[in-house]
């Protein structure tokens, strides 16, 4: 730590451990109230809430997945009309990858990263606050319109023309272009503030590779977010000027084309299935280690993997387009790099079957959906090298395989693991364990549900069902198997019933948590159940890379922050040594008034073009605000 | 529990693969493109349950072979680690094996898909929502016509389709014979098919292309070349004029009536393009891209209420008196 510099400031140096976590309380602290419930930049609270709102989005997404089911079970089924069963399952998919999937592991890292880290609050936390009301509002508008009936019904990609001017009647269209304005606005903030986080707020002495795999997955992800989400940007904004100002980006008639919307999309889209995919592999080969009771094996080769991943996840967006006619040895090039991403993933298969292989497994209900993860994402990888073969795609592209193949991808590889992932760190946010009984009797039904109801949707892709079709008829050959998938659903849905009942139960009379129920080697256990505003009352200090396990005599802190105002340590980006104290910013009102300022301004946009114009000046305002000195502790240098 | 799931995902497919029964099927392949696709998809599903299964035995070992008490957290040996990093680096290199040889496989598979031949038949494809509008040619241009949702193919030959989107995209696939390909607006796409055995097959469109893009079907029927030759040149013929007084009256209606506009009946003064060409409508199989057998009355129930039976798609709901529906269904089912 820097040398004391002298100055009328209180230092945790000389306090007792009860004054100085008296005073961290008091300049950390979210006072109760509305108001300071509305203004708090607690990356906790925030991350709280992420979570919270994007499960409630996975059991409204849920519901439309069973309303599909129970039109689908029979055929000819005239339960739901057409354009309903459009608006649903363009809903389920745009509901579950942008406002579910991707969100809910930034909400993990939100919560998780600075803890795993050692520090106090995320990195612009005022962002993060931002971050999350974009958010909240990108999922009330869609929602909203589904239930106005005026919800997207072009499917979560959105192909032009049928979403163009043209053939995408209303504001549809619209809405769904602009729900993904809002949702590529939070993540990108989120991945800002996760690449600085993770750059420069370890804890001393974390060098870059004693971080948490979990991290190094959200360090990857949030870098592909970064360069994926632009891609989207592009198209969406040039879709709604195609809709609203009469721009011909996608219209053939007049120069556009069709297949640019196409390029755009799955230079995001596919990155997209990694920017999910990787963090719940992250979770894995952290939570392994302590229910393994061993450090996970290769832990080099596990990053590089994720390194890899991302990097080949931008060079294989044309294996979407397989069939649209572009050159058919052009293609063969993606089909050898979507091939190649199965040695990454091997990789790290391999290294979690050593880890369980060498350690001595706890089955506790997290290893349960690790191992469930690995039984699923397995063949939905498979199935994935399946697809990736040009000849192969072009029978089953656009089939019930397809739909099969990215559930086992989604669900099996990034549900799994994040539902371990709530059981695991469930103690930590709650301070109360989940019931263990409940838990497992929740992964069985959601194991078996699952593979029950998507196994055979292979099938029935080979047998020739398209997807996105509302009915069938009864003369094809698919009503027996779709009827026993509609029925192996209900299993699935109990499951994750059993686990909504169990969080909440939990939630409220579980039986309390110690720091580290788990004997975890991270630093998110060394504190307490739940953590403080101030999460650490002394930085801790590693010397490995497992700093819980390392030193069980106890964790080496650092001394000198101020505790008059929020402060933090940033170290350098390799070594993790201590460069400076930062301030951290306080908790303010203004990020809530620049989300609605920016929620009208994008709102009104899809009706007028005026509205950028105008709109900007209030978001000016509120940006205004947001950063106008106000001459506390925290604005000085 | 997990044994009998774990056997069930192995002999399920397996079962399915052998015995599978359908007209619209991958699995049930009489086009020599389909045949190939299927020998390549079941020897990549075989290869990768294979890996699975290995992955599996892999991970339930692992899982099973440390029961026993140990110090916790254990600390790794370097032997142990030496030798989990040396068979780490074997499966990772047969992975590499494996899909190194599927990326060749289907590398060359993909180069055999688009070879034509000789003595090509061409036939236009344009997709619409939600039919399919099909067009022969002939050596002279009278010899041209168009037809609907039914496609004739002689067996035996390359059949050449020329794909074109006419509004949004959507997708030609016909599992049985080949596989799928796109119609993009503003595209020229090309298929080649080539029927084995006879038959009927079913196709759907295959991209999501709007409100009806379930019920956008349409038929191959791949048949001898001399019935081929037969029902082609029953195509190229006009209309028949109707003998009957009820099967005139109907006509009457039909070019009185906004039908007219859409429709084109060869021989008559009906030459609308927007809808399906009615000329042969009774010779064909089914009616509204696959939705009903071509029946007098389906014809009437059709006609009667589209909206009902298709809802979203472009025909309006035309009034008409419960004896020119008669006439008009009479006149259309007549059209052999």
């Amino acid at each position: 730590m820097k040398a004391n510099i002298t100055g009328p400031a209180t230092r945790d140096t000389d306090l007792e451990r009860s004054q100085l976590e008296a005073e961290l309380a008091e300049t950390w602290k979210t006072p109760s109230g509305l108001w300071a419930a509305l203004a708090t930049v607690d990356h906790k609270i925030i991350g709280r809430r992420y979570i919270l709102t994007a499960f409630v989005f996975l059991a409204l997404g849920g519901i439309l997945a069973a309303l599909m089911r129970i039109q689908l079970a029979q055929p000819e089924a005239r339960l739901i009309g057409p354009d309903r069963y459009n608006q649903i399952f363009t809903m389920h998919g745009a509901n579950m990858m942008f406002l579910f999937a991707v969100p809910v592991m930034e909400a993990m890292a939100v919560y998780l990263v600075p803890l795993m880290l050692g520090t106090r609050n995320i990195a612009f936390p005022r962002l993060n606050a931002f971050s999350y009301w974009i958010y909240l509002a990108g999922g009330t508008l869609l929602w909203l319109s589904f239930a106005l009936d005026m919800a997207p019904d072009v499917g979560w990609f959105a192909y032009v023309p049928l979403s163009g001017p043209q053939y995408g009647a209303g504001k549809r269209a619209d809405i769904w272009a602009q729900m993904i304005t809002f949702t590529e606005l939070s993540a990108l903030a989120v991945a800002v503030e996760l690449v600085v986080t993770i750059f420069k707020q370890r804890a001393p002495g974390m060098t870059l590779d004693r971080i948490p795999v979990f991290v190094w997955a959200m360090l990857v992800t949030a870098f592909l977010v970064i360069m994926a989400m632009p891609a989207i940007m592009v198209a969406s904004t040039s879709l709604i000027l195609d809709r609203l100002v009469g721009t011909h980006f996608y219209n053939p008639a007049e120069g556009g084309d069709v297949l640019l919307w196409q390029h755009l999309f799955w230079f995001f889209g596919h990155p997209e299935v990694y920017i999910i995919f990787l963090p719940a592999a992250g979770m894995v080969s952290t939570m392994i280690e302590p229910f393994a009771r061993r450090p996970a094996f290769g832990y080099l080769a596990l990053v590089m993997a994720l390194i890899a991943t991302g990097i080949l996840s931008f060079g294989l967006w044309v294996h979407h387009m397989f069939v649209a006619g572009l050159p058919r040895l052009g293609n063969s090039f993606f089909t050898a790099s979507s091939m190649a991403i199965a040695i990454p993933a091997g990789v790290q298969v391999f290294c979690w079957i050593a880890t369980l292989w060498d350690g001595k497994p706890v089955f506790a209900t997290p290893l349960l959906f690790i191992i469930g993860f690995i039984v699923t994402f397995v063949i939905g990888g498979l199935t994935g090298v399946m697809v990736a073969s040009v000849p192969f795609d072009t029978q089953v592209h656009d089939t019930y395989f397809v739909v099969a193949h990215f559930h086992y991808v989604l669900i099996g590889g990034a549900v799994f693991p994040l539902l371990g992932a709530v059981h695991y760190w469930f103690p930590k946010i709650t301070g109360r364990m989940m019931s263990e009984t409940l838990g497992k009797w929740s992964f069985w039904l959601i194991f078996v549900g699952f593979n029950l109801t998507f196994f055979p949707m292979h099938i029935l892709g080979l047998q020739g069902m398209p997807r996105r079709i509302y009915t069938y008829q009864p003369d094809m050959p698919w009503h027996g198997i779709n009827l026993f998938v509609s029925l192996s659903a209900i299993i699935l849905v109990a499951g994750f019933l059993i686990f909504f009942l169990n969080a909440i139960r939990s939630a409220r009379s579980g039986s309390v948590a110690d720091d580290n129920p788990w004997a975890a080697p991270t630093l998110e256990w060394a504190t307490p159940s739940p953590p403080p505003s101030y999460n650490f009352a002394r930085v801790p200090v590693v010397s490995g890379s497992h700093p819980l396990w390392d030193c069980s005599d106890g964790l080496a802190v650092a001394n000198g922050l101020r505790t008059d105002r929020r402060e933090l340590v940033v170290t350098s980006l390799v070594a993790a040594e201590p460069q400076a104290r930062e301030a951290s910013p306080r908790n303010s009102i203004w990020p809530l008034w620049a989300a609605i300022a920016t929620t009208v301004m994008l709102i009104w946009s899809i009706f007028s073009p005026w509205a950028v114009v105008w709109g900007s000046i209030p978001i000016s305002i509120t940006l205004i605000g947001w950063f106008w000195p106000k001459s506390i502790p925290e604005d000085e240098s | 529990m997990r044994r009998a799931t774990r056997l069930a995902w192995v002999v399920t497919p397996a079962v399915l693969l052998a015995g599978c029964d359908g007209w619209q099927s991958a699995l049930d392949a009489h086009g020599t493109s389909a045949v190939s696709l299927k020998q390549l998809i079941i020897l990549i599903v075989a290869v990768c349950s294979v890996v699975w299964m290995l992955v599996m035995i892999a991970l339930i070992m692992a899982l099973w072979r440390n029961r026993r008490e140990r110090p916790l957290p254990v600390t790794p040996q370097p032997s142990t680690q030496r030798r989990m990093t040396a068979t780490v680096i074997a499966a990772v290199a047969a992975t590499t094996v494996v899909i190194s040889g599927f990326t060749i496989m289907s590398f060359f598979a993909t180069r055999a898909l688009g070879i034509g031949g000789n003595d090509e038949l061409t036939i236009k494809v344009r997709g619409l929502q939600w039919w399919w509008s099909v067009e022969y040619f002939g050596a002279r241009s009278e010899e041209r016509f168009e037809t609907a949702n039914e496609i004739h193919i002689p067996v035996g030959r390359n059949v050449r389709f020329k794909l074109e989107g006419l509004d949004v995209i959507h997708s030609f696939w016909v599992p049985s014979l080949a596989g799928k390909q796109d119609l993009v607006p503003g595209r020229a796409n090309e298929l080649i098919i080539r029927a084995e055995k006879p038959g009927i097959y079913r196709g759907q469109c295959a991209e999501f292309c709007g409100m009806q893009h379930a019920h956008m079907a349409f038929l191959v029927i791949a048949e001898s070349p001399d019935e081929f030759d037969k029902w082609i040149n029953a195509q190229r013929q006009p209309a028949v004029q109707p003998s009957e007084e009820e099967l005139a009256g109907g006509q009457r209606t039909f070019l009185e009536k906004p039908c007219a506009a859409c429709h084109t009946v060869r021989g008559t003064a009906a030459s609308g393009t927007t809808g399906p060409d009615l000329t042969h409508v009774g010779s064909r199989k089914y009616i509204a891209a696959g939705l009903f057998e071509t029946t007098r009355g389906s014809l009437a129930a059709w006609i009667a209420d589209p909206q009902t039976i298709k809802p979203g798609n472009n025909m309006p709901m035309v009034p008409l008196t419960p004896e020119e529906l008669r006439a008009v269904s009479a006149y259309l089912a007549s059209l052999k």
